[in-house]
Parts: structure tokens; sequence; C-alpha cells
């Protein structure tokens, strides 16, 4: 099976000033196309770094990233943004949507650094915005949503541009049970639609939501475990 | 990303803060309706000066009675009676760099038509004076040589004094009395307006010199003159024909070295060209003023920027996270700089365009605005914005990804 992701002892060291600190201390593992994966850790363990070196917004200090068989580690800024942009959807803790901006026009931002025509992007962003329930909404701005419905937003820009794996750092940490809940079956919605979810959080009922969860602890992964199964198959170093 | 939508995305955030873009943009307001304002006053004022230089004829040169020295002006430069017309027949005869000259003798009297009187100059001359000064008639006649040889008492009236004294009836022959004097008005001259010293120029009567000489001025001077119009035969001769007027009649005058001589040469196109170039470094030191206030408004420009880069970190962030380059980022920075610059340039030059105009109503002078002086400060207040707005721009697009959307 081809994976999606591929992280081979992927290392990463914070410098500041003449202090080191390595919050990821090899790190590998795969991703197939279509999995939706939890990633799980106490705070500081280094998943919000994994995270980055996945989006292509931060780069590792060794080892080999592999994103839709490119290998993403000799590639330039230029190339990064266009990959964020092609290959990658984000969804982040805090919605992180334009303020005074409409819905819509949040939606079709990928859209407009990649390049499509006007009228293209608003077909597109209407589209996906009905896929996350949102219809109806296009012209409020954040302001005018719900937490729950902003979060629909951004992960209607997350799908807008097709992108092979939707990354969230906790999605639901900003939201209520019930929200999270909402938010959790439009994740699974489209898991069964075939998008591949990598997805950062620290409540178990929410991992449950995933079909794989990989636990941190201290820069490395402890923990691998396919859902339903008991025992932890342990992959770490 | 296309740059309709970059200009979209740079209106919203102008938009956004509507007062704030405003006072950014007072700076190069300001700045630009000065340029334009002080362009279009300057550009009247040379218009005005190369006017009078066509008004008065070119290649003249004055030669007047008394002297002016290096110790200034001498009292009675201009009121003695040192030239004669045997010296203005020298001049013709002798310089060979001289087209032609003309003598003049000046009074100052009343003219009288009816009921009605005018306080005027009063010019006696010969005919190559109307030739030298490229000075026309626009009804009846000039003054010819007969009138001078037989000293005909005959006039031309400039057109100030025939509106003063006949207001719209026609002149032409009519008798006037001039210091008493009947004169038969033979013709009325073209409108010249007013000299470079800011005498109105049509506020004169022109009579033959020899019936000046007789009947106007006093009756001891028959032969003396005032002051001496002479042409040269071209621009390149103009000052070797001052050099020539000046030997003969030091000659005639028996002028020794180390006496100061009793007459004196202005060479016109000389004295404008002063007037010209010292209007000209004054619009160039109202530029420099302008341009000044220009440097500041960008520097204000970027000043704004760089605050409004700081708040607007965490979009960068989300703009770089969903796809944006560096190059994206820079270019919407820009595009807001100079749109606000740009914006600024428009009204500024509406403003100094119209602040001109009203100048030029009250004061009764011309002002020019040029379409190259438009174009110039158009873009001129946008290459303040790429300028000023570089900086800023390079910062937002320097921002590290990670650390802009954790920005708070
Ligand atoms: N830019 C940075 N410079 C220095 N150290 C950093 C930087 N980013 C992260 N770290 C350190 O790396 C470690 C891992 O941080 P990370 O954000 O990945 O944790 P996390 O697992 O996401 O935690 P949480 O669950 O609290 O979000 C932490 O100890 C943190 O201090
Ligand atoms: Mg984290």
């Amino acid at each position: 099976m081809s994976d999606v992701i591929s992280l081979t002892d992927i290392r990463r060291v914070f410098i500041m000033g003449d202090q080191q600190f390595e919050a990821l201390k090899g790190v590998s593992f795969g991703v197939a196309t279509g999995e939706f994966v939890a990633i799980m850790g106490a705070s500081g363990s280094g998943k919000s770094t994994c995270m980055n070196l996945l989006g292509c917004l931060d780069r590792p200090t060794s080892g080999r990233y592999l994103l839709d068989a490119l290998d993403v580690g000799g590639m330039n800024a230029n190339q990064l943004a266009e990959i964020r942009n092609r290959k990658l959807g984000f969804v982040f803790q805090g919605f992180n949507l334009l303020a005074r901006t409409p819905a819509v026009e949040n939606v079709e931002l990928p859209l407009v650094y990649a390049g499509f025509s006007a009228k293209e992007r608003r077909v597109r962003a209407l589209a996906a915005m009905e896929q996350v329930g949102l219809a109806g909404k296009e012209n409020n701005h954040s302001s005018q949503l719900s937490g729950g419905q902003q979060q629909r937003v951004a992960i209607a820009r997350a799908l807008v541009n097709s992108p092979a794996v939707i990354l969230a750092d906790e999605p639901t940490g900003n939201l209520d049970s019930t929200t999270s809940e909402e938010i959790m079956n439009l994740f699974t919605t489209l898991n069964k639609q075939g998008i591949t979810i990598i997805m950062v959080t620290h409540e178990h009922d929410v991992a449950a939501y995933a079909g794989r969860q990989i636990t941190f602890r201290d820069g490395r992964i402890i923990s691998d475990s396919l859902a339903g199964t008991t025992g932890l198959t342990d992959q770490s170093v | 990303m296309d740059f309709l939508q970059t200009l979209r995305i740079a209106l919203r955030a102008l938009r956004t803060n509507k007062m704030r873009s405003f006072l950014t943009m007072l700076g190069i307001i300001i700045g630009i309706a000065a340029v334009i304002a002080m362009m279009a006053v300057g550009s009247g004022a040379s218009y005005v000066i190369s006017q009078q230089i066509a008004s008065i004829g070119s290649n003249i040169i004055l030669v007047l009675p008394g002297s002016t020295t290096s110790g200034g002006m001498r009292s009675g430069s201009g009121g003695a009676q040192t030239l004669t017309s045997d010296d203005v027949r020298a001049i013709m005869t002798e310089c060979p760099s001289v087209e032609t000259s003309a003598p003049t003798v000046r009074s100052s009297g009343l003219a009288v038509f009816g009921n009605m009187n005018w306080s005027t100059v009063i010019m006696g001359t010969t005919p190559e004076m109307f030739d030298i000064r490229e000075w026309g008639v626009i009804s009846g006649r000039s003054i010819g040589q007969q009138d001078v040889d037989s000293a005909a008492k005959v006039c031309l009236l400039g057109q100030t004094v025939a509106e003063n004294l006949f207001g719209s009836a026609d002149p032409i022959g009519k008798i006037i009395r001039l210091k008493k004097v009947p004169f038969t008005v033979i013709g009325v001259l073209d409108r010249k307006g007013q000299s470079p010293q800011g005498q109105d120029q049509d506020d004169t009567i022109f009579v033959p010199l020899r019936t000046a000489q007789r009947n106007l001025v006093r009756a001891n001077h028959t032969n003396t003159i005032g002051a001496v119009m002479v042409k040269a035969r071209s621009e390149a001769l103009l000052a070797k024909a001052e050099e020539e007027i000046n030997s003969l009649l030091n000659q005639r005058h028996r002028i020794t070295a180390g006496k100061d001589p009793d007459f004196t040469t202005r060479n016109l196109s000389e004295i404008l060209a002063v007037a010209e170039q010292s209007s000209k470094a004054m619009s160039l030191l109202l530029g420099a003023v302008a341009s000044i206030s220009l440097i500041v408004g960008g520097i204000g420009i970027m000043n704004i920027m760089l605050v409004s880069v700081t708040e607007r970190t965490r979009e960068i962030g989300i703009r770089m996270a969903i796809g944006a380059r560096r190059n994206d980022i820079l270019l919407q920075f820009m595009t807001e700089a100079v749109l606000l610059t740009m914006l600024g340039g428009v009204i500024g030059i509406i403003l100094g365009a119209s602040g001109a105009t009203v100048v030029s109503r009250i004061l009764s002078w011309p002002t020019l605005i040029s379409i190259q002086s438009i174009t110039v400060a158009f873009f001129f207040s946008g290459a303040v914005g790429i300028f000023f707005g570089f900086y800023p721009a390079r910062k937002a697009a320097g921002l590290n990804p990670i650390d802009a959307l954790r920005y708070e």
C-alpha cells in the first residue's frame, strides 16, 4: 500500500541562544491514503512540532519526509508554499479565519493562491461549504458565526482545494463537547469519503473517532495502535 | 494570485481603517498638492516672462543717457540729456552689428479730448521703433518718416489711452490736445500688455520724434533725446553690437579710460533672463520644500505600514499556511502602500490644481497646470509608495509562518 505520508527518523532540534532542545528525537511513521489518525500525548511531547513538519510550515533538522511520494526536504520556500496550497489542508485550534471577511471568501482563500478564476473559486467554495453543512452562511463574517460554525468554515477552507491530507491540531480544543461531537462526526463523514486526516487531540473520546492512534512522549512515538486492538503495538525507537 | 484580487484585498484593508488611511495619506496629499500648485504658479510665471520678452521684441539693446557704474545708479541716470540724434545716426551707420535703432524722447502729460482727459506717457520716436518692438496698429496707420521729417502734429494711441479717451468710439482723425498742443490721431496700436517692470505698455501716446522735441520737451534741447532702442542683427550679435555701441559712443563723447561714461547700455534679454532665472530658482526652492513634505509623508506611510504588518501578523500566517508565497505577501503590502500614496496623489493633484486655479483667480496671476506635471506627480506618488512600502512589505513577507500563526 502506498503511503501518502512517510516520515523516517525525523528529528527537530530547536536552538535558543546557547541552549538546544530536541523536540522530536527520531520519529518514523507512515500514513496510508484514506486513514484517520489521531496523535495523542502529554503537553510538550512534540505533537504540534510534528504537525508543523507534516504541514511543511517547518523543516526537520534531519530525517526524510515524503508527501505524496515527493521528497519535501529539498524544496525551497515557494515550492513548500505550493505544496501547502495543493496537497495540504489546515484546521487550527483557534479557527484562524480572516476577520471582517465573509465566510465564503475565507473558504476561497486557498484557491486565490492557486490561481483559480473568481467564478470557479465561488463554485468550489460553495460546494465545500455545503459539504460541511454551512449552506446559507456564505456571507456571515466570523463574528457572526458560532465556534462550531467557524470551525466548519475552517474545515471547508481546508477541503476546498482537494488536498491529499487534512492536518488538524486540536480542532476541538476551543469547542464544547456537543460541538466537538458535531465536528468529529463531520471528520468521520469526510474520512469515509476517502479524505486522509491527521488530528492532534488531548481527549480520548475525540481520539476514539480516529481509526488509528499514535501517542507521543518526549519527542518519541511510544505507541501506534489501530482502533479495536487492545494491546499497544510499540513502534517507537 | 491575480492582481485584481491583490487590489481588492488592499482596498479592503484600507477601508477597514478609513480614518487611519486618510491621515496616513495626508502627508502625501499635502506634498503632491504643493508640488502641483508650485509647478502651476511657476510655469505661469515663466509664461508671463516669456510673453513679456515677446512683447518687448527680440535682440534689443537700450542706450540710456547718464551713467551707471559699479558705484551704483548715478543720480540723473536716464534723466541726463547726453544723447543726441547724431549719436543715433552714428550708431545706425557705424555699428555693423546693429540692424536699426530708434531714438525716443519721453514726457508725461495730460491728453484731452472734448471733456475727457487722461494723464499718460507721451513718447516721441521714429518709425523704426515699431519695427524693433514688432508693434503694429490695429486701425489707422503708423508714424512714417515724412511725419518725423515734417514734425507733423500727429499721434498714435496705445489701447489704454484710446479706451480712456474715446471709449468705444473711433479715434482716427480726431483732434486731441497734448500739453495743450492739438494733435491728429492717425492710428491705434495693438495691445502689448504689461512690461516686465509691471508697467502698462498700452498707456502711451506716440508722436513723431521731431514733433516731440519741438513741442513737448523744453525748447532749448531740441536735439537731445532720451533713450535709444537698438536692434542687433541677430541674437548672436547682441553682445557684439553692445560692444560696438559702447566704443562708438565713448569715442564720440570723448570718454577716456578712467572717466565715467555719460551713457549706459542695457541688454533687455539679459535682464529678462535674470528675471526668468530667479523665477526658476524660486520654483525650484518651493519644489524642494514640497519634496521634503513628500518624504515626510512617505515616512508616515512606512510607519503605518509597519504597524499594519504587526497588527496583521496572524493574517499573514494564515495566508502563508494556506499557500501564499512570500512574493504574494510582499506584493499585497506593496500594493497597499502604493494604493495609499497614489490615492493621496490623486487627491493632492485635485487639491493642488484647484488651489492654483483659485490663486490665479484671486491674484489674476496666470497658472499653467500641465499634463506633464500631473503625470509626474501621479507617478512620483506611486514611487513614494514603492520606496517606503518596500521595507514593511519585506518584513511581512519574511515572517515565519509558525510564529505568525501563533502571534497574539
Ligand atoms: N520554536 C520553538 N523554539 C523552542 N522550543 C520549542 C519551539 N517550539 C516548540 N518548542 C518546544 O518543543 C516541545 C514540544 O512542543 P510542541 O508544541 O510540539 O508540544 P505539544 O505536544 O504540541 O504540546 P501541547 O499539547 O501543549 O500543544 C516543547 O517543550 C516546546 O517548548
Ligand atoms: Mg500543541
